[in-house]
């Protein structure tokens, strides 16, 4: 059947079998191969993708239950003047090692900043809870994200 | 991992849903996906045809009814966990959400999806006991309301036709005590063992991952009402139970957890 999908901004129309997982969609038929398959059971969040603003696993979401949704990928989040300030804290901090889970920890945050723009670190912490870093980088990855909430905050004001 | 192949179907309202889950054989209703997803993708279930309730807005509600909360069964656990007038009203549902899985589940879990998939092993299911919940269920032939603790009858099995579907979750409104344990070993897993007590003059305890269903500790209950000791009581957390033996935990040593958690409920709801 087909579905229709605003992702980073642009439409996309494509013929999907019910089936078929949002985050193949988004690798396999749209080109975007910046979202990982990490466990595949819903629990690493490496696929973590914003629907509507909010984030969600998208190995756990059939593409069709997306038809007519906004979508952003990690590849929505730079823009052309430069990286993200969430990408730049993760840059800046050290915030990933081997970095595939880093797509994943950076959508999260993403929607974590927006329902809590001033996280404590023990609040970070409970953000996160569903993204596994297997380099068990979490600590420089808490120093990103507190440090994002701060450029971000300092953007705003 | 990818679920075998399916027919699917959007439902355009709850008679649409009713109406299409009456005429084929087989299908499974679909809302955040997050119990019924994962079974599919390991081919543990292979429902002929999704009904994909999911955009049925008019179902996720939190309407003050005077003496009870009502909550649309797609609600999700997110607006649960965030709701006000249940921080207020009903303070052990908002918590108990905040604790299922992670962020990105409780933005696509729904409170009706949870407690129809009826798992032993889930949080909201537990909490809808000790909270003495009314579910309303609408099928072909009406509307019927049927008693959280009349609801679960087997591994994953309800009192839900299979042309029924859950709409409406009923709490009442308390003031007394509350409590939930949940023991586990990583932020975001399931309880191994998990205990919710709810006290509003009497006191109502049930237990996550006991058994096959969610369960009432009705012998924990019946001691108090006896006089009991919460020490006392909570001794009978397992009685008459035979509690799951998984690579988490030995049946023995979930009945281990079920006292010490059921004591710790118990000195919270009652302290």
């Amino acid at each position: 059947m087909q579905i229709t999908t605003i992702v980073n901004g642009r439409s996309f129309t494509r013929d999907v079998e019910p089936r078929t997982l949002l985050v193949h969609y988004i690798r396999d038929l749209l080109g975007l191969t910046g979202t990982n398959v990490g466990c595949d059971t819903s629990s690493c969040g490496a696929c973590t993708i914003l629907m509507n603003g909010e984030s969600v696993k998208s190995c756990t979401v059939l593409a069709v239950q997306a038809d007519g949704k906004e979508l952003t990928t990690i590849e929505g989040m730079a823009s052309d003047s430069g990286l993200h300030p969430i990408q730049k804290a993760f840059q800046e901090n050290h915030g990933l090692q081997c970095g595939y889970c880093t797509p994943g920890m950076i959508m999260a945050t993403a929607s974590f900043l927006k329902e809590n723009p001033k996280p404590t670190e023990a609040e970070v912490r409970e953000a996160l809870e569903g993204n596994l870093c297997r380099c068990t980088g979490y600590h420089n990855i808490v120093k990103s994200v507190l440090a994002a909430a701060e450029a971000m905050e300092g953007a705003v004001k | 991992m990818f679920p075998a192949s399916f027919d699917y179907a959007k439902a355009n309202s709850v008679a649409d849903a009713v109406s299409i889950l009456t005429s084929v054989d087989d299908a499974k209703l679909l809302a955040g996906g997050h119990s019924l997803l994962p079974l599919m993708k390991l081919r543990l279930a292979t429902p002929s045809m999704l009904v994909d309730i999911g955009s049925l807005s008019e179902l996720s509600y939190i309407e003050d009814k005077g003496d009870y909360v009502a909550i649309g069964a797609l609600t999700r656990h997110h607006d649960i966990q965030n709701s006000r007038l249940l921080k207020s009203e009903v303070p052990i549902l908002p918590y108990v959400a905040s604790q299922v899985g992670d962020p990105q589940v409780r933005h696509r879990g729904t409170i009706g999806g949870s407690i129809s998939h009826g798992d032993g092993a889930s949080d909201l299911p537990a909490a809808a006991l000790a909270l003495d919940a009314r579910l309303v269920l609408v099928g072909p032939t009406g509307e019927r309301v049927i008693p959280a603790t009349e609801f679960f009858v087997g591994f994953l099995e309800t009192v839900m036709s299979p042309d029924e579907l859950l709409t409406e979750v009923r709490v009442s409104k308390f003031s007394g005590g509350w409590s939930f344990q949940k023991f586990n070993r990583r932020a975001q897993d399931w309880a191994i063992v998990g205990v919710a007590a709810v006290n509003d003059g009497n006191t109502r305890v049930s237990l996550v991952n006991m058994g096959p269903t969610p369960l009432r500790a009705s012998a924990v209950e019946e001691a108090l009402m006896g006089g009991a000791s919460i020490e006392a009581a909570s001794k009978k957390a397992s009685e008459g139970l035979d509690p799951p033996e998984d690579l988490n935990a030995s049946s023995r040593y979930r009945r281990h957890l079920a006292e010490v958690l059921t004591r710790r409920a118990l000195t919270e709801a009652l302290g």
